[in-house]
């Protein structure tokens, strides 16, 4: 299951981010900031190959030895960064797309609620509850 | 189909509603129909721009829902489009009838029967009132348009009810 959950808007400062409770959360905040320049260079590398049809899914960012990256950006510039767990035996495509699915429209539904404002962190409780549906188990920690 | 009435109700209702604390006399110095006249003036202009943010908003989270399972937008015409096909339908059940550019950065919409105006008059009665009811679409379009990463500056204009075009200019950062 993933073990790290970011939403980062388009001017790459994050909007939410979550992981598992574990001591080194900054390893993953880390990461996640890391892999903001693989999104940039593979939008744009699918901006300029003429494909008729450009996917939101971008896949597998990068593999680092305990952890994978992968990553999604929507049609309004806000990217999804997933960080699992490499030891999990093979989570398919599949089983990322559809986490990944299942997150933007949660974020769709933050983004109609009308006591939200776009541009801040999100802090809504039912949007921490549906995070933790597609990244499995194990509580959300605060992550400031 | 009872959905476009809902809004349009609505809608109307929002404009009224607004407009209902228009007539307060303006508590500035110059007394008499002058005074009257600035405050009427000032109070139009505030709600003109609450029914701009209102469809401001609106827009936001339209431009998040709405927009397909691809990244569909190349460039900018595309996302203007996207404005006049999907967001136009989903908004009002009608296509906008016709797009011109002159390329550099600005754009005119056009709508020859615009529902909200539909149901006012056809032809020239009630054109002083009609800016009111396009406010609402102008932030609307304003706000869709943000959020896909555009920032721009929309002005309605109406020539003869129920047609009318929506200016939208492109702002270079």
């Amino acid at each position: 299951m993933a073990v790290c959950v970011a939403v980062i808007a388009k001017e790459n400062y994050p909007l939410y981010i979550r992981s598992v409770p574990t001591e080194s959360e900054l390893q993953f905040h880390y990461m996640v900031h890391t892999s903001l320049d693989v999104v940039d260079e593979k939008v744009s590398a699918m901006g300029k190959a003429l494909v008729d049809q450009r996917e939101l899914y971008l896949g597998l960012l990068y593999p680092t030895e305990d952890y994978k990256v992968y990553g999604y950006v929507t049609n309004s510039k806000v990217k999804f960064v997933m960080v699992v767990d490499s030891s999990n035996a093979a989570l398919r495509d599949n089983e990322i797309r559809s986490m990944f699915r299942k997150l933007h429209n949660s974020y769709t539904d933050v983004m109609c609620n009308p006591f939200y404002t776009p541009g801040d962190r999100i802090q809504s409780r039912c949007a921490c509850a549906c995070r933790g549906g597609p990244a499995g188990r194990g509580s959300c920690s605060e992550s400031k | 189909m009872a959905d476009a009435a809902l809004f349009e109700f609505l809608h109307t209702e929002m404009v009224a509603e607004l407009w209902a604390h228009d007539p307060d006399p303006s508590p500035g110095v110059s007394a008499g129909p002058r005074g009257g006249e600035m405050g009427g003036r000032k109070g139009q202009k505030t709600s003109l721009s609450v029914l701009k943010g209102m469809g401001f908003r609106v827009g936001q989270a339209l431009g998040e829902r709405l927009p397909r399972e691809t990244l569909a937008f190349r460039e900018e015409l595309d996302i203007l489009k996207f404005l006049c096909k999907d967001l136009w339908v989903a908004v009002f059940q009608k296509q906008m009838d016709s797009l011109r550019t002159n390329h550099q950065g600005t754009y005119v919409l056009q709508d020859n029967s615009f529902p909200l105006l539909v149901r006012m008059a056809s032809g020239l009665q009630y054109l002083e009132e009609a800016p009111k009811f396009l406010a609402f679409t102008c932030g609307l379009l304003r706000g869709t348009l943000s959020t896909l990463g555009i920032k721009s500056l929309v002005t309605a204009s109406v020539a003869a009810l129920p047609a009318c075009k929506f200016q939208v200019v492109i702002q270079k950062a």
